[in-house]
């Protein structure tokens, strides 16, 4: 097999699982925080996707143009829901939340079947079928254009939570829940925010992944799972971790197809899924717990 | 002159008219083997997969339904009146609903387009006793049980196989080429596992002009199909060899275009490729694929009626394999309702046994079955994309097109 190929498909991966990264970021961010694992991420991943295609159909709007309305509609979405919906939950058994976060997923699935139908629907931009030709290499465009919005986000996210007073807040919640309660911070009101941050997140990361991945209402669950193995291989709770894990996942799903066979690409991500729990339970860049 | 009316020898007592309510009770509650006279519609239990994975097709099945009225009608039939049920893609609730649907009168069933759910479904027909005319379903088991109530008009795995290299053949030699090599693309679920094992098993006996240079199975679910056509493109292979399903038919064309590849001819022995999702999410990319499936003859007086009445009630649709076969299903209840002159399943049963109906749509001399309730005279047929249309190119008693061949470059469709 030609050499060029294998880099083709790597590059592919990578940028792929930049986009994959982005998504669980937003899951990582949620429980490194309110401590909740949303089990409705992929779900809420879609409504974004359906956002973009509305958008698209009607005004014929890219995707690309109009991530930063759908993350900020996303985040609304989420701000609203932890404060009205999860934040009763936060004190409860953890099998509550579990269930009420599915029951979430379940009627957001339902709803979106009612809303839009069965069909696959997609976006498609003017740059839909184009391709980079660099030397041997031919490179997708939209992945291209998927994987730098991707990291520009991801970028703007890191810049928040480290340079922003109200970013510092959030992590004074996330390390300490006690103590950022004596000190006076509003943390009802810091979880709605951080649980709004990682919705607009996964909201940034549908616009994207609707370029690539043609949306139906069931695809949640499957993007939902997705998530969990890129954050659980990264490090729950880790933001570069769920960067780092995406790639990473992306990068084996392509290489364990070229190399081995296309039907074992799950396989061998969930073979490293298995691997990291075995040997470094707590994620890849994750921190340790006593 | 007494103005009273006197009930002496008929008078109406509470027991009568307490008996009376009983007996009507009992009638309308009853289920099973009610006879109905000529004149009343037969009650028909449509099966199909309306929600879940693949409500997509169930619902364009439906279309099917939607259209069979007026058809019979014109045609003299006696009406029907549909029952409609969901089998939410699970043999499990198609078993239940089949149930449900007999409980509630139903006289005959017709579903269930998938062979899981069909193969429950044909379980409770034959205990109880109620014809089942199959729409859509290919799995072969289905009629070698020995079943006498299990009637199906569409053809099984081995005859869909027989017919896609028969159409292949006659494709190559009306063009005058063919490939040398082909790269085997199908989808690892049970239907294209089947189909790759029957196609090991089937080729040799037909002396096709290529070779498979290689096999790649891959996810139906799958999000990304670009790592599979970097190494279906690496082999050198002239054409793809497929079994698909929608969605990855759709994934495959656009790696296709984005990693510049037109292959000399797109081959499938399955779905998707020739679907209105296809052909409108591609465009003009959509254009070229040959598919070798189950399908209609256009040049037959039935075809015309149908393609009209999709084209009334649902503009723009084009008429494909789920409405034909769920329309001819219906066709088959009210012609042997007709004949059977009873709603009397065995009666009705009897009556599409020796169906014999000429006048149909699909490809082939027309409907009957043989001792284990098959249509074994139903002809594939080879149908090509073209400009949003689909045409048929083979076999040539039914084709209405010639086939285009090579499939035009992506890069230069505009």
């Amino acid at each position: 097999m030609p050499a060029d190929i294998y880099f083709n498909v790597a590059v592919g991966g990578v940028l792929t699982g930049l986009v994959y990264g982005l998504m669980a970021l937003g899951l990582s961010v949620i429980f490194g925080v309110v401590r909740v694992v949303n089990f409705a991420h992929g779900e809420m991943m879609t409504i974004a996707m359906y956002i973009a295609v509305t958008l698209f159909a009607a005004f014929h709007l890219d995707p690309l143009v109009m991530l930063v309305p759908i993350a900020a509609v996303l985040f609304a979405f989420g701000y609203v829901l932890q404060s009205r919906l999860i934040n009763p939950f936060i004190t409860r058994p953890e099998h509550s939340q579990f269930l009420l976060l599915v029951a979430l997923a379940i009627i957001i699935v339902n709803v979106l079947l009612i809303a839009y139908g069965p069909d696959a629907r997609s976006v498609q931009a003017s740059y839909a079928y184009d391709s980079f030709l660099v030397g041997p290499l031919i490179v997708d465009a939209t992945k291209l254009y998927a994987g730098v919005a991707a990291i520009l986000v991801a970028a703007a996210l890191f810049a928040f939570f480290r340079y922003t007073r109200l970013g510092t807040a959030i992590r004074a919640c996330a390390d300490n829940y006690t103590g950022a309660l004596v000190v006076g911070l509003d943390v009802r009101h810091l979880y709605a925010l951080t649980f709004g941050l990682g919705a607009a997140c996964v909201g940034a990361a549908g616009a994207i992944l609707v370029l690539i991945v043609d949306v139906t209402p069931a695809i949640g669950p499957v993007y939902t799972l997705l998530a969990f193995v890129i954050v659980i291989t990264g490090g729950l709770g880790s933001m570069p971790g769920a960067l780092l894990g995406g790639v990473l996942i992306g990068l084996t799903e392509a290489m364990a197809g070229l190399l081995f066979s296309p039907s074992a690409k799950s396989m061998f991500a969930f073979g490293i899924l298995v691997l990291v729990l075995l040997f470094r339970p707590q994620g890849i860049m994750g921190k340790r717990t006593a | 002159m007494n103005n009273k009316l006197h009930f002496s020898s008929h008078r109406v007592t509470r027991r009568i008219v307490a008996a009376g309510l009983g007996t009507s009770a009992l009638a309308a509650a009853a289920p099973f083997n009610i006879v109905r006279a000529q004149g009343a519609a037969l009650k028909v239990g449509v099966l199909l997969p309306r929600s879940g994975f693949e409500a997509g097709i169930g619902q364009d099945c439906q279309r099917g339904v939607d259209i069979t009225a007026g058809i019979l009608k014109d045609a003299g039939l006696p009406p029907l009146q549909i029952m409609n049920a969901d089998t939410e893609s699970s043999p499990d609730i198609a078993r239940s609903q089949a149930e449900k649907l007999i409980g509630n009168g139903a006289q005959l069933l017709v579903g269930a387009f998938d062979s899981g759910q069909t193969t429950a479904i044909a379980q409770v027909a034959e205990q109880k006793g109620i014809p089942l005319v199959i729409n859509i379903a290919a799995a072969p088991p289905i009629t070698e049980q020995g079943y006498k109530f299990v009637f199906r008009n569409f053809p099984t795995a081995g005859m869909i196989l027989r017919d896609a290299f028969i159409g292949q053949k006659e494709v190559f030699a009306a063009v005058g080429a063919a490939p040398k090599t082909v790269v085997f693309m199908h989808v690892n679920d049970t239907f294209g596992t089947a189909m790759s094992k029957g196609i090991g098993a089937m080729m040799p006996k037909f002396d096709m002009p290529y070779k498979i240079a290689e096999e790649i199975a891959y996810d139906p679910a799958a999000r990304d199909l670009s790592v599979e056509i970097s190494k279906a493109k690496a082999t050198g292979a002239e054409a793809l060899l497929l079994v698909s399903r929608l969605n990855d038919a759709i994934l495959l064309t656009r790696e296709l275009v984005k990693q510049r590849w037109t292959p000399m001819a797109i081959l499938s022995m399955g779905p998707g490729w020739y679907e209105d999702q296809y052909l409108k999410t591609l465009g003009k990319l959509s254009d070229g694929p040959l598919s070798f499936v189950p399908w209609y003859d256009p040049n037959k007086p039935m075809s015309k009626k149908l393609e009209a009445a999709l084209a009334k009630a649902h503009p723009g649709v084009n008429l494909n394999t789920n409405h034909v076969f769920t329309f001819e299903a219906l066709l088959i209840a009210a012609n042997a309702y007709k004949r059977a002159g009873s709603a009397d399943p065995k009666a009705l049963a009897d009556a599409i046994r020796t169906t014999n109906i000429t006048d149909n749509v699909s490809i082939g001399p027309g409907i009957q079955f043989d001792a284990k309730g098959q249509n074994d005279k139903i002809v594939g047929g080879t149908i090509q994309n073209r400009r949003g249309q689909i045409v048929t190119v083979a076999p040539k008693t039914a084709a209405n097109a010639k086939a285009e061949w090579p499939l035009a470059p992506y890069d230069k469709r505009g």
